[in-house]
């Protein structure tokens, strides 16, 4: 879609050079969290609880502290008493108080001259626990019998009568949902599971961390958001955030699980005891499973009414969901929202509450909530859809939000991009190839509303003409290349001469994490308004030089020129010449820009997926995969389209075999890769990828967050292409060839 | 720990008869190692097998078949062309452990006394009908490879005694074996179920048959009932419904984190079908 407002025909945006980044990542010399050490050196480790709920009735750490070289043992009687609301929550999964409330709860830490001797002096640190009765299931937790696992832990929202283990309730929606659902010709209800699922970063949780007696710290450390792990390390420690300097490494992914602290703190709490000396923890891949941050687990029922020729008269949900043992870590508050946003339907409501449970506290995990929304959603118009021989594509064009579109949860939409993916991906070839037997194909959309947020990013231009960017969003994904090439635009020079930074808390203002998609929107556009103003001075210097005013200097291809005939005649004077006099012409020459960004435009996208099911055995294979998804404006396809495939292989991971996998005991019983099953890569087809560009007009080149949304659809397109192969709808992630099986055996029988 | 490098058999078994604490054997190290960094064991005695001489070698026996060193690693067998020709479905299940990387170092050996009833290589190797050296403080014995394992982690080898050679027996005329598992991913996981076929025809008869089931059971199964039920056969579909309800009869799963008992019986049933077949096609000199 053409729209007059939007500059197009960019010289570096929308190109594909090589990320600033790329080489020392693959010859090695990046350096990640674990890379990092300093002189005098202590290594850490964890001891954790194997229970999932037990009091802690003693902690003796007097064997441990007898090895030579163990060098402090902190548990929580060493941290500061008094903290209320998350800061109590986040100190509480630091180090567990008096109860351990999930298998691989933190219970103590130590501090040894080796990574070896702290693990044996961990093995050391003797714990009685009495054990106390657990739940781990969604929907165990709220019945009857279920233990309640933090008395009080309800928010204002509940209401009076439900369970001790709801935390916090939501409820919204317009239109009448019963009259709607007297005007539809089929209405259904079902309930859908999903279960949690772990970012899988390929990084464990590594930092550094060093704390004097005078009480000035230092970190380094992986991480998606610095000023966060200040503020939080702050927070649980009782320091001043000014005080606490943090630079992040590079990062080895984090999908969200790296936007708050699990073990952070203790690399502080341990120096601090042991004199100040730095120590650095490296979490086990174990460790990441059992005590960081997965996702939510839901439970989930959906109610949709649909007339014969496709229009969606009105929608119900309600939303169980569990973000472990802290209550405010479910994504119920975004998964409600997501639920029904690709849609403009007269009539819906939505309810859902949040439950606490004996699992580790829930982080962030990519478009957190939505995945299992579009589950169960889609999953359920995709049921109609074959019901009533309806074609899955023209539903959604039929029934989907547009522009102006009041949407699910309120807002009205501005520009979007729903449709267009809509049409692409019917357009595309996959959608049209004939299907063989035991073969299916699953459509379905995805939303996110991305992200603003906190943002402060500043620029110098060198005495050489060139530019430094310094920005506070740790680099996953690109945002460099991505925020290098619109600097490169916009100051007119080329994209090698501008050096994109991620730097410390100290030199920039507060910057909120790399989430949300926000990274190439939010720093992108500050970076663009920071070289704005350069350009602003720098033509000041040349008017001041010419003796012209500064209103007749315009800049153009790297270069001040003189605005038109009327402002003199003078040859132009690049950025290279105003760089290397700038000295004496009024000092260095910066720009620099603070912002609580707005403007970020919603990311819609369209999934198409075929399968092949094995009737014998209930395993799945994916044959092709199409992701279409609106980035607005794509600054560097290549590394858009590194999004749209990695959202669709987590989604596929999540739909197909990715589970957290509870005992009776209430232990985690897959916490290796091994068995947390994650796609390797032969698991999967190239994905293909259809970029559509619907600029999004809060963003000088229209840019859109595209981190997101591509994880969305996969859960519910994947299972609607197996219901096609098979005829068998499952409705309880993961499609584990087990239970594909069953199904179909379910269905034979009758 | 003590780290132990002996040049001998006898010598490995001597330290190992001397052994009072944990003890571990490393060739490979693809799961000793790794079950030392996850903390799962701490052995007091560690003997590495590769100092001695011969380990890394694959021989013909003076009979026609095979002789295998301990330490010969999956990418090693999986590159012997005259092995992979006699054997193709005793290589085609050690190739199938772990990543590339891993196949550098994972042996037969350590795949078997590992002790685990999903273990990829030793389907194959049962229904082959491999043997193993076993070498102890009082000499050595030579046993079937079925004899070795005794449960999930668990070997029938007593204290001091360790795994010499294995060995292979000549393949003859007409023969073919296979193995199939079944994981939810393509690579990188662990057999949900497993079976090995090996077999030899007469014409278009089946005249020999041997199969073996893992992972449906504490140990890795050797089915007589499943032999039976295709020996005799020109493997038509009546055989091969009931070798599959043979081995539907002989799975005694779990069910577990990998998979259910229903699902396993199910499968172990699929699997000997298709192994069966391809075993049967590569007898008759076909390429599969």
């Amino acid at each position: 879609m053409a729209r007059d407002d939007v500059k197009t025909g960019y010289k570096y945006v929308g190109t594909r050079p090589n990320r600033p980044d790329g080489l020392d990542k693959v010859t090695g010399r990046a350096r990640y969290g674990a890379d990092f050490s300093l002189p005098g050196m202590l290594h850490a480790a964890v001891v954790r609880s194997p229970h999932a709920h037990a009091r802690i009735v003693r902690i003796d750490a007097s064997k441990a502290l007898a090895l030579e070289g163990v060098k402090a043992v902190v548990t929580r009687a060493d941290l500061p008493t008094g903290l209320t609301g998350e800061d109590l929550n986040l100190q509480d999964n630091t180090l567990a108080g008096d109860r351990a409330l999930y298998d691989g709860h933190a219970v103590a830490a130590v501090a040894a001259t080796s990574p070896l001797l702290a693990q044996d002096a961990a093995r050391l640190i003797e714990v009685e626990y009495e054990v106390l009765p657990h739940v781990t299931d969604v929907d165990a937790a709220i019945a009857p019998d279920a233990p309640v696992i933090r008395p009080g832990v309800a928010d204002y929202s509940v209401p009076e009568g439900m369970h001790g283990n709801v935390a916090r309730y939501m409820e919204f929606g317009h239109g009448d949902v019963e009259a709607g659902f007297a005007a539809a010709d089929v209405v259904r209800e079902h309930t859908y599971r999903t279960e949690a699922t772990h970012q899988g970063y390929i990084e464990p949780h590594a930092a550094v961390g060093q704390l004097g007696e005078d009480g000035r710290g230092e970190m380094w450390v992986c991480t998606q958001g610095h000023w966060y792990i200040r503020r939080m390390c702050s927070a649980v420690l009782g320091i001043e955030a000014a005080n606490l300097r943090v630079t992040p490494s590079e990062i080895g992914g984090g999908f969200g699980g790296k936007t708050t602290i699990f073990m952070e703190p203790l690399t502080l709490a341990l120096s601090k005891k042991a004199g100040g000396r730095p120590v650095k923890l490296v979490m086990s891949r174990s460790e990441v499973l059992r005590a960081t941050g997965p996702t939510a687990s839901a439970s989930m029922d959906v109610k949709i009414g649909m007339k014969r020729d496709g229009t969606i008269t009105a929608g119900q949900v309600y939303f169980r969901m569990q973000g472990g043992a802290f209550p405010g870590m479910s994504p119920i508050g975004e998964a409600l929202p997501c639920a029904f946003a690709c849609y403009d339907i007269p009539a819906l409501k939505h309810e859902g509450i949040e439950i606490i449970t004996n699992r580790p506290k829930a982080a962030a995990y990519r478009a957190p909530g939505s995945p299992m929304a579009a589950f169960a959603v889609e999953s359920m118009i995709d049921e109609l859809c074959r019901e009533l021989g309806l074609d899955p594509i023209e539903v959604r064009l039929k029934n989907g939000a547009r522009n102006g579109s009041k949407s699910s949860y309120g807002p009205v939409y501005d520009v979007i991009g729903l449709q267009e993916t809509l049409e692409a991906a019917k357009a595309h070839p996959n959608y049209s190839i004939p299907l063989g037997p035991n073969q299916g194909r699953g459509v379905a959309s995805g939303f996110w509303f991305n992200h603003g947020g906190e943002t402060s990013v500043s620029l110098a231009i060198g005495e050489d003409g060139t530019a430094t960017v310094s920005i506070g969003t740790p680099d996953i994904g690109g945002s460099r290349a991505s925020i290098g090439l619109m600097v490169a635009e916009t100051l007119g020079i080329p994209y090698e001469d501008v050096r994109v930074n991620v730097v410390e808390t100290g030199a920039l203002g507060v910057n909120e994490p790399t989430h949300g998609s926000r990274a190439t929107f939010a720093s992108g556009k500050a970076a663009v308004i920071a070289a704005e103003a350069a350009i602003r001075e720098m033509c000041k210097r040349a008017a001041a030089e010419w003796g012209i005013d500064a209103d007749a200097v315009e800049w153009k291809d790297g270069a001040a020129h003189p605005a038109g005939p009327n402002a003199g005649k003078f040859p132009p004077m690049t950025i290279g010449e105003i760089g290397a006099k700038m000295g004496s012409t009024g000092g260095p020459i910066s720009g620099h820009h603070e912002v609580t960004a707005g403007g970020y435009g919603a990311s819609f996208g369209t999934h198409v997926v075929d399968v092949e099911v094995d009737p014998e055995t209930g395993r799945t294979t994916v044959l092709r995969y199409l992701v279409v998804q609106d980035a607005g404006t794509a600054i560097h396809p290549a590394y858009v389209e590194g999004q749209y495939q990695g959202g669709a292989a987590q989604g596929i991971g999540w739909a197909l075999n990715e589970e957290y996998i509870y005992g009776p005991d209430g232990r985690l019983q897959n916490p290796v890769f091994l068995d947390y099953r994650i796609p390797v890569a032969s698991d999967l087809p190239m994905i293909d990828t259809v970029i559509v560009e619907v600029p999004n007009p809060g963003h000088p080149y229209g840019v859109r967050g595209v981190g997101e949304t591509g994880i969305t659809p996969p859960l519910p397109a994947i299972a609607s292409a197996i219901a096609g192969a098979t005829g068998a709808r499952i409705r309880s992630l993961p499609c584990s060839p087990p239970k594909v099986l069953a199904a179909i055996k379910a269905l034979k029988k009758g | 720990m003590r780290y132990h490098t002996p040049t001998s058999f006898s010598d490995a078994a001597a330290i190992a008869a001397a052994s009072s604490g944990t003890l571990r054997f490393l060739a490979g190290g693809t799961d000793v190692l790794v079950q030392m960094r996850a903390g799962m064991v701490q052995p007091d005695d560690l003997i590495d097998l590769k100092h001695i001489p011969g380990v890394d070698r694959i021989e013909r026996t003076a009979e026609g078949g095979w002789k295998i060193g301990i330490a010969v690693p999956g990418i090693v067998l999986g590159g012997h062309a005259e092995l992979v020709r006699d054997w193709p479905g005793v290589v085609e299940g050690m190739n199938l452990v772990g990543s590339t990387q891993v196949q550098g170092r994972a042996t037969l050996a350590g795949n078997l006394c590992n002790g685990s009833p999903a273990a990829d290589s030793v389907p194959g190797l049962i229904a082959a009908g491999a043997t193993v050296t076993v070498t102890g403080p009082n000499g050595s014995r030579e046993i079937p490879v079925e004899a070795v394992p005794a449960g999930p982690g668990k070997t029938n080898l007593a204290r001091g005694e360790l795994i010499s050679a294995i060995t292979l027996p000549p393949r003859g005329k007409n023969g073919g074996d296979a193995y199939l598992r079944f994981i939810p991913r393509t690579e990188m996981d662990i057999a949900v179920v497993g079976c090995a076929v090996n077999l030899r025809l007469d014409g278009d008869k089946v005249v020999e048959a041997r199969v073996a089931l893992g992972a449906v059971a504490p140990t890795v199964l050797l089915s007589e009932a499943c032999a039976k039920a295709i020996i005799g056969t020109t493997l038509d579909d009546a055989a091969l419904a009931a070798l599959a309800k043979a081995a539907e009869g002989e799975a005694k799963p779990i069910s577990d984190k990998r998979g259910t008992k229903e699902f396993r019986i199910e499968v172990a049933g699929v699997l000997a079908r298709r192994a069966a077949k391809i075993a049967y096609d590569r007898a008759k000199g076909m390429k599969a």
